[in-house]
């Protein structure tokens, strides 16, 4: 009885321990690894990953995907940069509203949830597969984006913006402050309220969802626009970080997200994951990332060793998963 | 009886078959005999072992006790293919073709012919369909995709498909279940035909008026054991419908229900339209009336509308059902199932992994998840009224779980069963839908079913029990209803039923 114990809790805590091992290893093998600065420095590169697989989990655990969010981290991005700087004109009755730093954040974080709420609509009510309609919002958030620019990055956004990126606040970085805030409130609810369960009864089986009562339309929806929004904050991070809205911000930014959400042990069939586990899958790639930098390993090498990672931790899973 | 018939030997023969699926017989001692140019139908309720019989002869399951022998020799098909190279083809009840494939890619598909170049060969492979589809009297270009045709359409090309292969034995499973009066008209055709090349039909059929036109002989299951045999000829119906039925509740099981004297569900009218063919119903003017207290037993054969009744009245298809829905004297527009739980009407479905249950939750979510609204307050679930919620009916119902942190996919039928249960008492129901409860679980479990309900109905709640196992309708409820074809044959006190009535009532047909 002991020893299954011992394994079942092994199996429980495999991300934390290979996290671990990952960090002892690393602080071996480079000096800088373990340091207070290069920790904060992990903590803050993660920050946006964590929050947009936040977003992704949720989706995943109803059994779907999204695809857009890197592209629509970047239009938020951009319209808060935009909005911040120029304000909004037009130009044919003469009329000018410039916005505060929160208006601005408020107004980025509106879009990146309307284009979530976009994706929802087209899996629900048009019966666009997640993959499909999220792929056409990949494309079309995109284009906004750069219709928004001019294909220019917009810069120099003034000292307040910049401090959500970079800033410091009881001696934590800012990005850290607001993924723990994002992460604590979809802890809370996933494990407590009645969306939150709604979630997994939706991806663990739609059928039964449906025949106990549940509004399974408005939930998606509901998770897309989280998402949404969760991308739009991602962007606002990115563009303070760097005081600039690239227009292709958050290229690929998707596949990371998607990789710490199935590092974590979330299933890609939905119904089966949480929130913490995501945590972890977002630390070990930024650990990792971190790691192999330090250490000097090329770029191209970096890609190919973070996708054995993550085929790594689907086996390990798998396995595990039929000892049970 | 002396046709000349019975000289000739048999071309298969089953003899002492028995077939169990983790210790439970689904066929036990089976024997049959199918001779060359005749039509023998087998026959038996639902359930009795037909398909799982005509499994084993076409090699779909490969492992059986007893012996089966083709023209005298004996045989164990290890797949269909091997079967069908011997000469024994099945055509299966449900369509096993392709729909967005040609006629002529699915006739020939696993038995493409190619060209010189290695290539498909479609002017032969169409020349040939097209042939074939002309034996079988159908005027359609072979190249046109499957789904543009009728489902009677794509009957036929699967009947085509098996004409390909040369049969000595071909096994029809329901094949008119789907087709309209002139191509079931077509298919007796074509049936003729093939009895006079020297083939041997077996027809599996739950339409006796049909096989008394079609079939030579007669071969009965029920309950997985042969019943008897015979020719078609001078057996009557009710012979027939005797053999079929006549099972009894082996543990004597005591109703202890009262029926009140108000009136809970009264259903009118209730119309289903079939959502594939707007002229076809799923259920056509049912209407029949439901007392506190009262379980209702609802039978028919497969197909007859069982379950297309309750879904109707619990709101599942609101664009295709009409009707009037009284709940306690109040008229009720069930438009979801959300209208149907406020209204007082629970459904427990027939497939409880598919329907019934989220597998991968445990014990304690899957019985509070159609009730979580009355456990939250400000969206967050009140998490000590939940685990209490779960420990009560897991006490009530006696439920076999560790703790209500178990899965319910690690549970048995029988408890998994009460896990959906549990579920839709948490809603308070007045009156309890059930669909197969006691489908695939264990004796003893079944008998813990049949006391819950009884139980229930004794505090008030009203219960329409449908099942597809007589006995069982017999033991429990207070009235029965029968379905045949969408309709409603009987309607039947529990002292005037018998297995035979009920039958009589199942197979009564569109005159």
């Amino acid at each position: 009885m002991n020893t299954t114990t011992l394994k079942q809790n092994l199996i429980k805590f495999q991300s934390i321990i290979a996290l671990v091992i990952m960090c002892i290893i690393l602080s071996f093998l480079s000096d800088r690894f373990l340091t207070a600065e290069n920790t904060w420095n992990v903590m803050r590169q993660i920050s946006v990953n964590m929050v947009i697989s936040v977003g992704m989990t949720l989706i995943i655990l109803t059994g779907g995907i999204d695809l857009s969010v890197g592209s629509i981290l970047a239009l938020s991005g951009a319209i808060t940069a935009g909005m911040l700087k120029f304000g909004a004109g037009l130009e044919s009755i003469n009329l000018y509203i410039g916005f505060t730093l929160l208006g601005a954040l408020v107004g980025g974080t509106l879009v990146g949830t309307f284009l979530g709420w976009f994706n929802g609509i087209a899996i629900t009510r048009f019966k666009v597969p997640p993959f499909v309609a999220t792929l056409a919002m990949l494309t079309i958030a995109r284009g906004l984006t750069m219709l928004w620019t001019g294909g220019f990055p917009i810069t120099g956004l003034g000292e307040d913006m910049a401090f959500i990126g970079t800033g410091w606040f009881f001696g934590i970085p800012m990005p850290v402050w607001i993924s723990a805030v994002i992460v604590l409130g979809a802890v809370i609810l996933t494990k407590r309220t009645q969306l939150g369960r709604h979630i997994y009864a939706v991806g663990g089986n739609e059928t039964a969802a449906k025949l106990s009562g549940l509004k399974i339309n408005r939930i998606k929806i509901i998770v897309y626009s989280i998402a949404g929004a969760l991308a739009g904050i991602g962007g606002i991070i990115v563009t303070s970080r760097l005081d600039s809205a690239q227009p292709n911000a958050g290229a690929g930014f998707e596949l990371d997200s998607i990789a710490a959400v199935v590092i974590g042990g979330t299933s890609l069939n939905g119904g089966r994951g949480t929130i913490m586990g995501t945590v972890q899958g977002a630390l070990i790639i930024g650990v990792l990332n971190n790691g192999l930098v330090l250490l000097n390993v090329s770029p191209f090498w970096q890609q190919v060793i973070k996708g054995f990672v993550i085929l790594l931790a689907v086996v390990v899973d798998k396995i595990n998963a039929k000892e049970e | 009886m002396t046709t000349n018939s019975n000289i000739h030997k048999p071309i298969l023969e089953i003899k002492d078959v028995s077939k169990d699926f983790s210790g439970v017989y689904a066929l036990q001692n089976v024997n049959m005999e199918f001779f060359s140019g005749e039509v023998t139908a087998v026959i038996g309720e639902n359930g009795a072992g037909k398909s799982t019989l005509m499994k084993i002869v076409s090699g779909v399951y490969p492992d059986y006790q007893g012996r089966v022998l083709l023209d005298g020799e004996e045989i164990n098909f290890k797949n269909p293919k091997e079967a069908g190279q011997k000469g024994v083809v099945i055509i299966h009840q449900e369509l096993n073709l392709i729909p967005y494939l040609s006629i002529t890619e699915n006739l020939f598909l696993g038995n493409e012919k190619t060209n010189r170049m290695g290539m498909l060969d479609y002017p032969a492979m169409n020349k040939e369909a097209k042939k074939l589809l002309g034996r079988l009297h159908l005027d359609i270009n072979p190249s046109v995709p499957l789904n543009k045709l009728r489902v009677g359409q794509q009957q036929l090309v699967e009947i085509a498909k098996a004409l390909l292969l040369d049969s000595k034995v071909l096994i029809m499973d329901e094949p008119t279940s789907a087709i309209s009066d002139s191509e079931v008209e077509l298919l007796f055709k074509i049936i003729n035909e093939l009895k006079a090349k020297g083939v041997a039909i077996v027809y599996i059929s739950h339409k006796l008026k049909e096989l008394f036109v079609i079939a030579d002989r007669y071969s009965v299951l029920r309950d997985g054991r042969s019943m008897g045999s015979g020719m078609m000829k001078g057996t009557s119906r009710d012979q027939l419908i005797q053999l079929m039925v006549g099972r009894d509740l082996k543990d004597c099981f005591k109703k202890t229900n009262i029926i009140g004297y108000d009136e809970i569900l009264k259903v009118e009218n209730l119309h289903f339209r079939n959502p594939e063919n707007k002229n076809d119903h799923l259920v056509s003017d049912v209407s029949f009336s439901l007392k506190k207290g009262e379980i209702l037993g609802i039978c028919g054969l497969m197909g007859a509308g069982r379950t297309e009744v309750l879904e109707a009245i619990f709101g599942l298809h609101p664009k295709f059902v009409s009707g009037e829905i009284i709940v306690d004297g109040k008229k009720q527009k069930i438009k979801c199932v959300n209208d149907a739980i406020d209204a007082g009407i629970a459904l427990v479905p027939e497939d409880r992994k598919k329907q019934g249950l989220i597998l991968n939750m445990n014990v304690k979510k899957n019985t509070s998840l159609a009730c979580l609204k009355s456990i939250s307050k400000f969206n967050f679930i009140n998490r000590k009224k939940e685990a209490g919620l779960s420990e009560h009916f897991i006490k009530k119902l006696e439920t076999k779980v560790s703790s209500n942190k178990q899965t319910a996919e690690q549970l048995s039928g029988g408890n998994q069963q009460k896990v959906v249960i549990a579920k839709w008492l948490a809603t308070h129901p007045k009156i309890l839908l059930l669909d197969e409860p006691t489908r695939g679980i264990d004796v003893g479990a079944k008998t813990e079913i049949y006391k819950l309900i009884c139980e229930l109905a004794n505090q008030g709640m009203g219960i329409v029990f449908v099942s597809s196992e007589l006995p069982e309708i017999l033991a429990i409820s207070d009235n029965i209803l029968v379905l045949s074809e969408s309709k409603l044959t009987a309607k039947l006190s529990r002292d005037g039923a018998t297995e035979e009535t009920i039958m009589k009532a199942a197979l009564q047909e569109k005159e």
